[in-house]
């Protein structure tokens, strides 16, 4: 229906600088069967689309494209369905311009 | 880490905390500044319009080897519906003086001469280093951070939290609340590079004349927020931001509500044949007034977006940011300098002098400005541009209908789709908000 669902994001990650820390997620999602619906607005709310729908309907956050912009952590840390930190020192997006 | 105590901590080196570290260690004092990215503006996103009045208080002669793109001649608001844009433009030679009042800049690159300032004041800079936690001694007063560097705690007499908009170590402390939904946008933005003569031909420009364009309307989709456009040299900063509250209700896409933005006619024929070279995301603080949180407390004070300092209604937040940054420098140093103990009672020094200034006086005239738009978003953001539009084409457009006929089909169309006392409501309450 929307146009933009042509539009692919990972087209877009892929023109920023990242140092990804390696096996340091710092977002991670809480255990959960059935996704609140806090979880399930992340889905389309985070701009560089980190969170998808398992086979099983969970919602799991990749963050190696993350822009560290903090929307998730407004939505989604009060009920505590993520736990959100900021990347180690130096690591995560580099912007050039910003 | 580091063993020596001192006088005071910036936390970041944005706007806020580059004009405190440097107004600090420009008085003498002992300063350590902190900043997570690889080089201070490496995590940071503007539009960007930077206000010269603001900068200059803080080093007078930047113009001469700061990196600044474009001096502004024209700025420019769009209504905008899904194939028209019906716009407001204010150009002036006048602009074109000795000492221009506004530019603009890259936010990563302008960071990184600030800081280099910062760095020539005498302040120690961390970079690659974030700080995880406030430390506090048992009456709670603050004494330094913890970082997540090895043996990361450092101490000091205070601590000026200038980490922006999401800032984890004031909210963590419970010194101030998280932002809410409500209370904070999220903005999208790309940087679209196109040859210096096509951007100047493309927007009535000569030398380093610029201009901004301010959007918003069915862009939107209904929800509260606004578009930009920049001219840069060599760069188009392009972006669109609503709130995240908005966001979560509609279920639209950041980066669908961009490229929706960038196909609109008339904002496609500005960046046609463009290489776009990054797309970045931020939170900006859009609570106003009356989200304004404790700026002082035992050991602390908050700047800049990290006190929701930011003018939605201009697009002002660096200046606000670098002016409370630099007050609270001020503030320190006066207490420091009479020898007395940083403490709240202390320290509220800093809140007297930023009630003095526009900082304080701005945000207070706009303070029911956000709830307003919030609650009335539909009309604001989706009725209001389609009606306007459709007025316009009315207007315009030469069809052998008698004019008074078209009149009367306009203010049909307006009272139809808001009635009469819709119209009146929301024109008193604009203006009330406004005042
Ligand atoms: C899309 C967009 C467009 C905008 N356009 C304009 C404009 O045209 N004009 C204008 O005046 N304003 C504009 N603003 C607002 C402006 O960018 C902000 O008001 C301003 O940057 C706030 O400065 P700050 O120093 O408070 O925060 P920031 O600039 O966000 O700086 C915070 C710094 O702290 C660092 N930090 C955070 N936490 C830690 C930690 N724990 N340890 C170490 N470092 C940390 C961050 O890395 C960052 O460098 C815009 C904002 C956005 C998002
Ligand atoms: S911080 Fe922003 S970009 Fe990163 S995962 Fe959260 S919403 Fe997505």
């Amino acid at each position: 229906m929307n146009a933009e669902q042509s539009v692919r994001v990972e087209d877009k990650l892929y023109y920023n600088r990242y140092l990804v820390d390696v096996g340091r997620p710092h977002v991670k999602v809480r255990r959960h069967t059935t996704p609140s619906p806090q979880l399930l607005a992340l889905l389309r709310a985070c701009p560089a689309r980190c969170y998808e729908l398992n086979d099983k309907g969970q919602v799991e956050v990749a963050v190696d494209g993350c822009i560290e912009c903090g929307t998730c952590r407004v939505i989604a840390e009060p009920t505590g369905d993520i736990e959100w930190n900021y990347p180690r020192g130096g690591y995560g997006v580099l912007f050039k311009f910003g | 880490m580091i063993q020596e105590r001192f006088d005071a901590i910036v936390v970041g080196a944005g706007m806020a905390g580059n004009a405190a570290a440097l107004t600090m260690a420009e008085r003498g004092m002992k300063v350590l500044q902190l900043e997570r990215g690889e080089y201070a503006g490496s995590k940071n996103v503007q539009g960007a319009i930077l206000y010269a009045d603001m900068m200059e208080k803080l080093i007078p002669d930047f113009r001469e080897d700061a990196p600044l793109e474009r001096h502004l001649v024209e700025q420019r608001f769009w209504m905008m519906d899904d194939r028209s844009h019906v716009g407001m433009h204010y150009r002036s030679e006048d602009f074109n003086e000795e000492r221009p009042n506004r530019y603009t800049i890259i936010r990563a690159q302008f960071d990184k001469w600030f800081s280099s300032k910062v760095r020539e004041a005498g302040a120690t800079v961390l970079y690659e280093t974030t700080a995880t936690e406030l430390v506090r001694d048992n009456y709670g007063k603050v004494r330094g951070v913890r970082t997540d560097r090895r043996d990361g705690e450092i101490q000091a007499d205070v601590v000026v939290l200038a980490e922006g908009v999401n800032g984890l170590l004031g909210t963590r402390a419970g010194l101030r609340a998280r932002p809410t939904p409500d209370k904070v946008a999220l903005a999208v933005k790309e940087m679209h590079f196109l040859p210096r003569e096509t951007i100047e031909a493309r927007f009535n420009l000569k030398d380093d004349e610029g201009v901004v364009i301010e959007a918003a309307g069915t862009i939107s989709r209904g929800m509260t927020g606004m578009g930009f456009i920049y001219a840069n040299k060599e760069s188009i900063s392009l972006g669109i931001g609503c709130l995240v509250a908005d966001f979560q209700r509609t279920g639209e896409t950041p980066y669908g509500l961009l490229d929706h933005f960038k196909k609109h006619p008339s904002v496609a024929s500005l960046i046609a044949g463009s290489e776009v070279k990054e797309y970045s995301a931020h939170l900006i603080p859009e609570g106003g007034y009356r989200a304004i949180p404790q700026l002082y407390g035992e050991g602390w004070v908050v700047v800049g977006d990290a006190a929701q300092f930011n003018n939605a209604v201009h697009r002002e937040g660096s200046n606000l940011a670098m002016t409370s940054g630099r007050i609270a420098a001020e503030a320190i140093s006066q207490v420091k300098s009479r020898r007395d103990g940083m403490t709240a009672k202390n320290l509220s020094l800093y809140k007297k002098m930023l009630d003095e200034s526009f900082v304080i006086k701005d945000l207070k005239k706009y303070k029911d400005l956000p709830r307003l738009m919030h609650t009335n978003c539909q009309s604001f953001f989706l009725t209001y541009p389609q009606l306007v539009s459709r007025a316009m084409q009315n207007f315009v457009r030469v069809d052998g209908t008698p004019k008074v006929d078209k009149e009367k089909v306009t203010i049909k169309s307006f009272v139809k789709a808001r009635s009469w006392t819709g119209l009146f409501g929301d024109a008193v309450r604009f203006a009330r908000a406004w005042r």
